[in-house]
């Protein structure tokens, strides 16, 4: 059994490398190897398709089980039909040997499989970001799928029809995975599984939320409200028993951050949270506070009927905070500037994230030199990024790492509450590193009540 | 002054730019690109017309198929309906007597339903000529009425016509009940037609 699969796999490994989008000679050899190129037209509109390719090292592709194409991050599905066909094949010629297709890895290129019958999803990535982390990109852009559309319903579509064309259904909503893929590239909540919070102090939000907290605790069938500004949240309120993901709270943060029709008007939309109940819809209420405060309420519930009542109480809250000044109090934060890594005085360190274990909550604080350019930051995002998967690799439990690199030192650092990740210059030795670690531990704790959300009530 | 309080909804296939009226007619500007709508928007637009102050509560829903099954939802108690098409899609045209039927089907109250051809700015490649499009909303009952959004014609009057019809039904000998009419009171010591109505919401 093993020894066919081995040679599956290597016939595996020579049709990839085929369709090796960094090497412009065997991409070539596609062209060549096409059953039947009607004209040589054809043939050079695959180079222009591996060529356009080329130009991105990160790929996501989802298609049906059927082999019908549904999503690609770059370029148009409908030209990549052999592209897509090649994917099936793949998968299918695994499955026939009764195993599971999970990752093909050739030279720098990686290419990672999710299957979720009825859709496939198919990452194919030339950085060095683990395979791990390319397959929750791939669940993550999966989950989008389904709070678009419900696991139910996504399963009945292709019950009916497998041959069924997604992209009808899913039209409008593919700029929201555009943007959910950036954002799994680019926010350390990604690679920690948790929230960002909008800095204030804890007084004011204290007030914002027992405000949020008393209009929504008289709404029936009310589930969850968010107080959102940009990336952070600023507020949560929830229902006695239920609480919410932070997958599902990325999503909701993406529709947000993606959507700039909900500054003008108030929606009112399904939506689906993979999370918490993949098989059906809630309902959301989305509108921004008011014209000069720019934080986006969101009121989830499963009552379909609930808009006005929700109008009424989005206005209501809205008096109330203009009244009490946390309208004021918002905006202050939001263009506050963010607590600097400087504050806490500590020599040698340049910069970390800081993740609160238990409240699913981290801080980043803004890059500064040398972190100037977007590569530089990126680059630094890839080292926390393959430091946090080792510091949670499955089946071990790993405490601390220290890591000299040839433009930083690293150290890692994980408690029962925090985990930690830390960027030094490269010279700084372990010593000075771990007793960076209490000295920072000590000032977070006089910052932490302004940087993390400690009161999350239930009505 | 008179105050009125009447439901719009905007329906009609994806991309024919129901967002783009409301938001030319609220707001007064208008984007190129823009963004699908996701589930239905909600808006207040005035009208000002005689002694009338109309405020109508817009729905705009969104196009995409997946949301279809949610419009019911929106257009259940409206007084009344614009079908949007794009004067450069027939497909988009043919939706529109869907939309109507499903409409009627599902409504017992007078509705004002208005069949709008959008893009008309797109001469070269129009497709639905004036004449069919008229012909085809006298003989669903609906009035029909043409805009485009890229050179703000017929955004203004769209609303401002849609108002007059909504208070001819008010003024008509059956008003229907849930058609919001205020009076002022000093203006109006004994008018028998004021519907004592606080602001009520739809939540049936």
């Amino acid at each position: 059994m093993e020894k066919t699969q081995e040679t599956d796999t290597d016939t595996l490994i020579s049709d990839i490398n085929d369709i090796a989008i960094h090497d412009p000679v065997i991409s070539k050899s596609v062209t060549e190897n096409e059953p039947e190129p009607s004209s040589s037209e054809q043939g050079s509109s695959y180079e222009i398709l591996f060529d356009q390719l080329k130009e991105n090292n990160k790929h996501i592709f989802v298609l049906s089980t059927a082999g019908k194409p549904i999503y690609t991050r770059f370029g148009n599905e409908n030209q990549m039909a052999s592209l897509f066909g090649l994917m099936i094949a793949l998968v299918s010629v695994t499955q026939d040997s009764n195993d599971t297709l999970q990752s093909i890895c050739c030279g720098q290129t990686r290419i990672v499989f999710l299957n979720k019958d009825p859709i496939i999803l198919v990452g194919v990535s030339q950085s060095s970001e683990p395979n791990d982390q390319i397959k929750k990109q791939l669940t993550y852009v999966y989950n989008n799928i389904i709070s678009t559309l419900t696991l139910t319903q996504l399963k009945k579509i292709f019950h009916n029809r497998t041959n069924f064309d997604l992209r009808r259904l899913m039209s409008g909503s593919e700029r929201l995975i555009d943007k959910l893929i950036t954002f799994t590239e680019t926010d350390p909540g990604f690679l920690l599984d948790s929230i960002s919070c909008l800095q204030m102090p804890s007084s004011s939000r204290d007030k914002i939320t027992q405000t949020i907290l008393t209009q929504c605790s008289k709404i029936k069938n009310l589930v969850f409200g968010l107080l959102i500004a940009q990336k952070h949240i600023i507020s949560i309120v929830r229902m006695k028993k239920y609480s919410l993901h932070v997958s599902d709270i990325h999503l909701i943060l993406n529709l947000i951050n993606s959507t700039e029709s909900f500054k003008t008007a108030e929606t009112w939309t399904p939506i689906c949270l993979p999370t918490f109940d993949s098989s059906g819809y809630m309902h959301a209420h989305i509108s921004y506070l008011a014209e000069d405060c720019q934080a986006c309420l969101v009121l989830l519930t499963i009552d379909h009927n609930l808009f006005f009542a929700l109008s009424d109480a989005k206005r209501k809250i809205t008096e109330k905070m203009r009244c009490n000044d946390c309208l004021h109090e918002i905006n202050e934060a939001i263009i506050r500037q963010p607590v600097s890594l400087a504050r806490a005085n500590i020599t040698g360190l340049r910069h970390l994230l800081y993740k609160n274990k238990n409240r699913s909550q981290h801080w980043c604080p803004p890059f500064t030199s040398p972190y100037n350019t977007i590569a530089l930051q990126q680059n630094l995002m890839s080292v926390y990024s393959s430091l946090i998967s080792q510091m949670n690799f499955p089946g071990r439990t790993l405490k601390v790492i220290f890591q000299q690199l040839t433009a930083e030192t690293m150290l890692a650092w994980a408690t029962d509450d925090v985990e930690l990740y830390m960027s030094f210059e490269p010279l700084v030795s372990k010593e000075c590193a771990t007793n960076a670690v209490t000295k920072l531990t000590q000032w977070m704790k006089k910052e932490e009540d302004s940087l993390f959300i400690f009161n999350i009530p239930m009505f | 002054m008179k105050r009125l309080t009447a439901k719009l909804v905007f329906m009609g296939s994806q991309g024919v730019g129901k967002s783009s009226i409301i938001t030319r007619y609220i707001k007064g500007d208008f984007k190129k690109e823009c963004e699908a709508t996701i589930g239905a928007s909600f808006m207040y637009a005035k009208v000002t017309l005689r002694d009338y102050q109309i405020t109508l509560k817009v729905w705009d829903t969104a196009g995409q198929e997946r949301f279809r099954s949610l419009v019911p939802m929106y257009y259940r108690n409206s007084d009344a309906v614009a079908i949007i098409f794009d004067v450069s899609d027939r497909d988009s045209f043919n939706q529109v007597k869907n939309w109507i039927n499903e409409v009627r089907k599902n409504t017992d109250t007078p509705v004002v339903y208005y069949v709008v051809g959008n893009k008309t700015d797109l001469i070269d490649t129009r497709v639905i000529m004036y004449e069919e499009a008229e012909e085809f909303a006298n003989s669903v009952n609906a009035r029909y009425w043409e805009t485009s959004v890229y050179s703000n014609t017929g955004i203004q009057d769209l609303f401002t016509n849609i108002g007059r019809n909504l208070i001819e039904i008010v003024e008509s000998s059956k008003p229907p009940v849930h058609l919001k009419l205020e009076i002022d009171p000093e203006e109006a010591p004994n008018n028998e037609r004021i519907n004592n109505s606080k602001i009520q919401c739809c939540t049936n």
